[in-house]
């Protein structure tokens, strides 16, 4: 196996905005990188994100999701980063001298070993189970949205909206956008939970965002043909009575995301329950590191959050890999590191970025804690 | 249905082959997922459960939830989500875990 292996100072898993910024960090320093991921193209999630990013200059905001993906794309390129697509990891087998990180590449077992290795495999959607949630018709927003924004195909006429987040909201306006009827969005919390701005595009577009409300039910025969709603009680039970029902053939599930975490789970890496990062997440240092040595996790693996702060966790991870090889000295860093958090403090601020300040405070907290 | 003009993107490609679903032709673009292509047909019904015959389509779009699985060009339980189209594709209805046919 060692003739055939391929050898590099940093692997990293998942070719998303967090993995691309991390090889880019890691090539800067000099340190040959190998970037794997089982999709056909690479890119992640920006692709579908047709929407001008928040924040501030630096975290550029006013730049649409797939402009940043094709910049990024266009600078590992530059610098040399190494990208498999379509090579799922199945496999990752600790070496003296690193971590033999297994892929499948072309119908075959293929390996590479690598000194240090990066996370970056992102999350999935969560699923909701109602009556008739198995109909076609029924998807994840985020796969409505690829449909529409990526292979530009519209997944119906008419959506109903379950979840009125970031994604729920962006979703809804995109496929209207594209053409798709969005009905109405269903919230059970009683308040919306995205931003403003979004959820104000969407009421001045006619859609109502019913809050303290929920799917009950989805008829069909062999798609869907119908959605009823009903109002929550203060238990979150459907009040009897309030229940409407919308004529729709989509319904779009946009009810939060679940980090992807398997590969941690199978290295051994130590993790923290914490419910508003989206479950179990792996324990990581300020250095991005896990509890295990070498191994570093960066994105939505350690917390489902936002394309910009997965770039700059992907960039600690980087720079943290590259100082551990000695490729980038301490102070140097040091200083980098410093910037790069500062950065992403500032993303993470607002009555939206608190929560999640909050949360990530904890996770740091559990890797000071002894195991 | 296609969206060939949007507000904010670039005006689309038009499909540039033909792919079978059933026996029927239909348009697709070479490349794209299989998916999309019969979506774009108004096809939504992918495959039917093993045991109560249940009807299933696109979930989750990245692969993960297999729904979407169908039997292509012979063979059963491929991702129409992931699996781009090409020219001449055979694409049919998976009965539960599908059968193995001649390519």
């Amino acid at each position: 196996m060692e003739g055939s292996m391929k050898h590099a100072q940093i692997v990293i898993v998942g070719a998303g905005p967090a993995g691309l910024s991390a090889g880019i960090e890691a090539a800067k320093a000099g340190a040959s990188c190998v970037i794997l991921d089982e999709n056909a193209k690479p890119g992640g999630q920006l692709f579908k994100q047709i929407h001008k990013f928040f924040g501030s200059w630096e975290h550029k905001a006013g730049v649409r999701g797939y402009t940043i993906g094709s910049r990024l794309l266009r600078e590992t390129e530059e610098l040399g980063v190494e990208t498999l697509l379509d090579a799922p990891v199945y496999g990752l087998f600790p070496d003296e001298k690193g971590i033999i990180v297994s892929y499948m590449k072309n119908g075959r077992e293929e390996a590479v070993l690598g000194k240090k290795l990066i996370l970056a495999t992102g999350s999935t959607e969560n699923a909701l189970a109602f009556p008739g949630g198995t109909l076609p018709g029924v998807m994840g927003a985020g796969c409505a949205q690829t449909m529409v924004n990526v292979h530009r195909v519209l997944p119906g006429k008419r959506a109903v909206m379950v979840g009125s987040g970031n994604v729920g909201l962006i979703v809804a306006y995109q496929l209207m956008q594209a053409g798709t009827d969005v009905a109405v969005i269903v919230e059970a919390a009683p308040l919306v939970g995205g931003y403003g701005v979004h959820a104000s595009k969407i009421r001045r577009a006619g859609t109502p965002i019913l809050v303290g409300h929920t799917i009950t039910a989805v008829q069909g025969k062999t798609t869907v043909e119908a959605v009823s709603i009903a109002e929550l009680d203060a238990d979150f039970q459907p009040r009897a009575g309030t229940e409407k029902t919308f004529e729709a053939d989509t319904v779009c599930v946009a009810v939060g995301l679940s980090p992807l975490t398997e590969l941690a789970w199978m290295a051994g890496c130590d993790f923290t329950y914490i419910p508003s990062l989206g479950g179990h997440v792996p324990i990581h240092n300020e250095n991005m590191e896990t509890t295990v040595a070498g191994l570093y996790a960066a994105g939505d693996i350690t917390g489902s959050e936002e394309a910009s702060t997965a770039m700059e966790e992907g960039r600690l991870a980087g720079i943290a890999a590259a100082e551990s090889l000695g490729l980038i000295n301490k102070d140097e860093a040091k200083k980098m590191k410093v910037a790069v958090w500062a950065s992403m403090n500032a993303l993470r601020t607002g009555p939206f970025g608190q929560k999640r300040t909050e949360a990530k405070a904890q996770l740091l907290e559990s890797a000071r804690r002894p195991q | 249905m296609r969206v060939p003009f949007h507000p904010i993107l670039d005006d689309d490609e038009e499909p540039d082959c033909t792919i079978y679903h059933n026996g029927e032709a239909i348009p697709a673009k070479t490349g794209e997922p299989i998916a999309a292509a019969l979506l774009a047909a108004g096809v939504k019904v992918f495959r039917e459960t093993a045991k109560r015959r249940r009807p299933r389509g696109i979930y989750c779009g990245i692969g993960r939830c297999t729904d979407c699985v169908m039997v292509v060009d012979g063979e059963p339980n491929v991702r129409t989500c992931v699996t781009p189209a090409r020219a001449g594709m055979r694409i049919e209805t998976q009965k539960g875990l599908g059968e193995w046919k001649a390519p």
